[in-house]
């Protein structure tokens, strides 16, 4: 039985791995991959408690984070979609017409 | 053997991560990503909870990156970051900021292992999909329908962003 400290330390892992992606790439649709790592890192330490507690309340919460994600994905890539089609660039440095 | 099998999968997990960030090409980057939702589902699996796994392959690694894949080829935006540079520290300050969340939540972990590791009852069960689904229907339908209404807004909106403006065009002509 592999014990829940090893998942909630694999979980940290991969979510310091996806908000380094998000630190230091400039391509959004790459920070936007990172940013799904992280939700998905945090639903392995949701999953990883569940089981720890005996309790299925914490995988019912990971099927509510899925459904968000989907929700996520869905309208932030129609976003890069139209930001594209007005700035021809997915790069984020160029994307600054906000700043003063 | 469940040892060597989350040994395994979890070498793979983060190894697929750190391509994921270090590719430069978008498209190579969403296959990664793809590996390492996989090798989650495989964990899914490992900590019984076998519905949520079949939907992590089938909504993650299935639609949500098909979507990914579909959106880099759509735009071209395989290599987006040719250019220079706009604030040269940024990649170490970004590398050093990660490492001390990952020390920070280590450190967080080990101390509070009472928290995390109470003894792992008997959880044959609750990964079942007549558990999740007798408890998503009853104790949790108010977040339910919820979230099929976050969808449905969610696809409204996603139809108005991407929505070329024809009609007004048009009147402006005639």
């Amino acid at each position: 039985m592999i014990s829940t400290n090893a998942y909630v330390l694999l979980s940290a892992i991969l979510f310091t791995i996806g908000v380094v992606g998000v630190l230091v790439r400039r391509n959004v649709i790459i920070m936007f991959m990172s940013v799904e790592l992280m939700l998905n890192s945090a639903n392995l330490a949701l999953i990883a408690f569940s089981r720890a507690r005996a309790e299925s309340d914490g995988q019912i919460m990971t099927f509510f984070v899925i459904a968000v994600a989907a929700a996520e994905v869905a309208v932030g890539l129609a976003l890069l979609v139209s930001i594209f089609r007005a700035k021809k660039t997915t790069n984020i440095d160029d994307v600054n017409t906000l700043k003063g | 053997m469940e040892t060597f099998l989350f040994i395994t999968t979890a070498i793979v997990a983060v190894g697929a991560a750190l391509a994921m960030v270090l590719s430069s090409n978008a498209v190579h980057s969403a296959l990664f990503l793809i590996l390492n939702f996989c090798s989650v589902a495989i964990l899914y699996f490992l900590l019984r909870a076998p519905f949520l796994g079949a939907v992590q392959v089938t909504v993650y690694a299935g639609a949500i990156m098909v979507l990914f894949l579909f959106v880099i080829m759509l735009l071209g935006a395989e290599n987006a970051e040719l250019g220079e540079e706009k604030i040269g520290w940024q990649k170490p300050a970004g590398l050093i900021l990660g490492v001390a969340l990952l020390a920070e939540i280590g450190y967080v972990a080990y101390r509070g292992t009472k928290l995390i590791d109470a003894p792992v009852a008997d959880a044959t069960n609750i990964g079942a999909p007549t558990t999740i689904s007798a408890k998503l229907f009853s104790t949790y339908l108010l977040p339910f329908e919820v979230i099929s209404i976050l969808l449905l807004i969610a696809v409204v909106g996603t139809v108005v962003l991407t929505r070329r403006r024809v009609v007004a065009r048009e009147e402006r002509q005639s």
